[in-house]
């Protein structure tokens, strides 16, 4: 008797054992011929620094999120069935801190030891202009995620290389129009941003498109303060002393929330009307705490700004749920890469008439195409075909709401990608200079 | 003109008390062991984290409110006890008879070390501590608003640079860390236990960075990296100062202050530069920096 109960004891394991193996839902849905077993993926984010907190996690937890659900298939649609085409993605993660040396020699370890498919990263525009060029001598598809600056695909031209997002022009344009829009008689504009290529190209960008926009506008402060400088007692004075009508600042992360602690009690945003560009990062994180009419914006269609689709509301609610906050900008922004990838690939395979597609093939499906978002509709309309355009909106914080535990926006106002992107083949700065030719604002 | 000479003067002596506090604790070590320590930014990142943690937990109970400034010393005090002993004992003083660079090498390992470590203990997510900051109101100079805090901020810089002055020069512990300074050897020889003032000074060092940190944490978003930042400004007052220098440092700080704070209003873009303007100007003529001695070297 007991022996009999020990065998049905070791079967009854056996069965578990093999149940608990192989994943609940797991398809086993036939792949394309021709298909690799998985698509490995390098997923290069700031995993440690100070842009790993508002960015590189957000960002990361996003990829982790997509990746589980969407090799399960269990997303709305377009994005219901698993994998690629059936076949999963497996990712490799890397940390993006290090600088954009050690970013190119980890692209070829992931390249050449890794043997990763293709790889979606980068944060930092140093680090996206010091890849790019790898990546096209390496042959590997690679997808800019989130990095701002506009001179990849204006500069140069690349095949294997790619931004799904857009550039940092949509936020100096859209703000400058936004500007106009709550303050038309603004006279007086002062600026505070962080001392490097980010900042300086943030504020030229906005300076410059403001006055085309409103030549009688002055410049009465430009703040450049070290980057993580933490401390910006002096700044907050000198602002306070120049008395702008109008601030602007690309602060982002410790900087960004630092300042807003640090001027709020001393009324600067009651003096002066003050824009962060990428102020949404600190919206679920300071809640209660950021103060009132505040223009705040997230380089994009993300976040609060997003369209109320099914796409995003499942996006969103699986993200909080696993996470316990919602998505910020850089998590929308990966998720953009991903799909962006899956809706590429699936083109190619089906105009590869079932046929996994070579390379190439991805490259001419992905080359102006259009794919579902959660922020909408994303469109590789400009850089040849290898630069996304967005939208971009802006809005002004107002009351804080205890149920979704963030501050409501209000005057919220979306500037359509025609409006704040140039055409394709021109230069944001002739773009701007020339007064924003062919431009289709509401 | 007055208007904006008070306003640099004001913003200056703020930036300048933040800057002292950071730096005190790096020219005291210095100044008695000897010591170049990067891992002084750690100590600075550790007091704010440990300050952030505290304050958030006395604001989660219904207590006095004013309370929570205790919270502050209480970390840095933490900070200096548990920290300064672990590391002088446990590294540092088998470094103190090598190269000074093996005592750089030691100190930025252990740097990394902390860094990792915040990283385990607290996350990457940033800590908010502000309730001291916005608890004292706001005082206006002028036309300009400042919070009491940043008064609290200068006071605090100058109680403790006295107290540290104070106890350097009029106490018997002091005197002994000042003998040690001159003249290890002899100290050693005349009965002095060594190695029980250098765990003394490097731990009294410790709980300085500490405050540093414990002071910062409620005007910032307390995050990884913050370490590393304040680390090269802390140098930069330190070496303007001459190496181990309370006077200099102090002087160094208000330098730096001034000067930066009239940068930023007059010419914003200089900000950046000034610093390093100062310390180049200062150690073309003064090449020890401004309260540098020179070093007797003996055969």
């Amino acid at each position: 008797m007991s022996r009999r109960f020990s065998v049905l004891n070791i079967f009854i394991l056996i069965n578990i054992l093999l149940l608990a193996s192989t994943p609940p839902g797991s398809p086993q849905a036939p792949t394309p011929p021709g298909a690799p077993a998985q698509l490995k993926v390098g997923i290069v984010v700031f995993l440690s620094g100070a842009a790993a907190a508002p960015f590189g996690v957000p960002a990361r937890n996003a990829a982790e999120l997509l990746i589980e659900q969407l090799n399960a298939g269990s997303g709305p649609k377009p994005y219901d069935r698993p994998g690629i085409g059936g076949v999963p993605l497996r990712a490799v993660y890397v940390d993006e801190a290090g600088g954009a040396e050690r970013q190119v020699a980890e692209l070829r370890r992931l390249v050449l030891e890794e043997k990763v498919d293709f790889v979606v990263g980068y944060i930092s525009s140093a680090d996206c202009l010091a890849v790019a060029p790898v990546a096209e001598e390496l042959k590997v598809l690679t997808f800019l995620f989130d990095c701002g600056t506009n001179r990849i695909f204006e500069d140069r031209t690349y095949r294997y290389v790619f931004r799904t997002s857009a550039h940092q022009v949509i936020d100096s344009i859209g703000l400058a129009r936004y500007l106009l829009r709550v303050r038309p008689n603004v006279r007086t504009i002062a600026g505070l941003n962080q001392n490097y290529a980010w900042g300086q190209d943030s504020w030229n960008t906005f300076r410059d498109a403001l006055l085309k926009l409103k030549p009688d506008v002055k410049v009465v402060s430009e703040q450049f303060p070290k980057l993580f400088a933490g401390e910006f007692s002096t700044e907050i004075s000198a602002l306070l002393a120049a008395r702008p009508e109008f601030i602007h600042s690309s602060f982002w992360g410790g900087d960004l929330e630092g300042f807003t602690i640090q001027m709020t009690p001393r009324g600067l945003h009651r003096r002066s009307l003050i824009a962060f560009t990428p102020g949404e990062t600190m919206l679920p994180r300071l809640g209660r705490d950021v103060p009132p009419g505040i223009i705040v914006g997230a380089r994009g269609p993300h976040g609060p700004f997003a369209p109320n689709t099914p796409l995003n509301q499942w996006f969103v609610r699986a993200y909080r749920d696993r996470y316990g906050i919602r998505p910020v900008y850089a998590s929308y922004h990966m998720a953009q890469a991903l799909l962006g990838v899956k809706a590429a690939f699936e083109k190619a395979l089906a105009a590869n008439e079932g046929q996994w597609p070579t390379v190439d093939q991805v490259i001419a499906a992905l080359e102006y195409l259009e794919f579902e978002t959660p922020s909408g509709p994303i469109r590789m309309a400009i850089g040849k075909g290898h630069q996304a355009v967005e939208p971009t909106a802006y809005g002004i914080t107002g009351p804080y709401d205890p149920q979704q535990k963030e501050v409501r926006l209000t005057n919220v106002v979306t500037f359509p990608a025609e409006c704040v992107n140039p055409p394709d083949g021109v230069k944001s700065e002739d773009w701007i200079r020339q007064g924003f030719p062919g431009a289709r604002c509401p | 003109m007055i208007d904006t000479l008070v306003v640099i003067g004001t913003d200056g002596l703020i930036y300048a008390a933040w800057l002292f506090l950071i730096a005190l604790g790096l020219s005291l070590i210095y100044g008695v062991l000897r010591v170049l320590n990067i891992a002084h930014g750690s100590f600075y990142a550790l007091g704010a984290y440990t300050a952030a943690s505290l304050i958030g937990l006395y604001g989660r109970r219904d207590l006095w409110p004013y309370g929570v400034y205790l919270m502050i010393p209480l970390a840095a005090l933490a900070v200096g006890v548990v920290v300064g002993p672990l590391v002088e004992r446990g590294i540092l003083r088998w470094m103190y008879s090598r190269e000074p660079v093996y005592q750089l090498l030691a100190t930025y390992a252990l740097f990394l070390i902390f860094e990792d470590l915040t990283k385990l203990v607290w996350g990457v997510d940033p800590i908010y501590a502000y309730a001291p900051y916005t608890l004292l109101g706001e005082v206006s100079i002028g036309d300009i608003t400042y919070p009491g805090y940043s008064l609290l901020l200068v006071g605090t810089a100058v109680v403790v640079g006295i107290l540290v002055s104070v106890f350097i020069r009029r106490t018997r512990t002091g005197r002994i860390i000042v003998a040690m300074i001159e003249d290890p050897e002899m100290s050693m020889a005349l009965g002095i236990n060594v190695p029980r003032m250098s765990v003394l000074a490097f731990s009294m060092g410790t709980v300085l960075a500490g405050l540093g940190g414990a002071m910062t944490a409620p005007m910032i978003a307390v995050m990884p990296g913050m370490g590393a930042e304040v680390i090269v400004l802390a140098f930069a007052v330190v070496v303007l100062g001459g190496l181990g220098s309370l006077e200099g440092a102090a002087v160094g700080a208000l330098l730096i202050g001034l000067l930066r704070a009239a940068a930023v209003h007059l010419f914003p873009v200089l900000e950046l530069f000034v610093i390093y303007l100062v310390m180049a100007l200062v150690l073309i003529l003064r090449p020890r920096g401004l309260w540098g001695r020179m070093e007797v070297r003996r055969l």
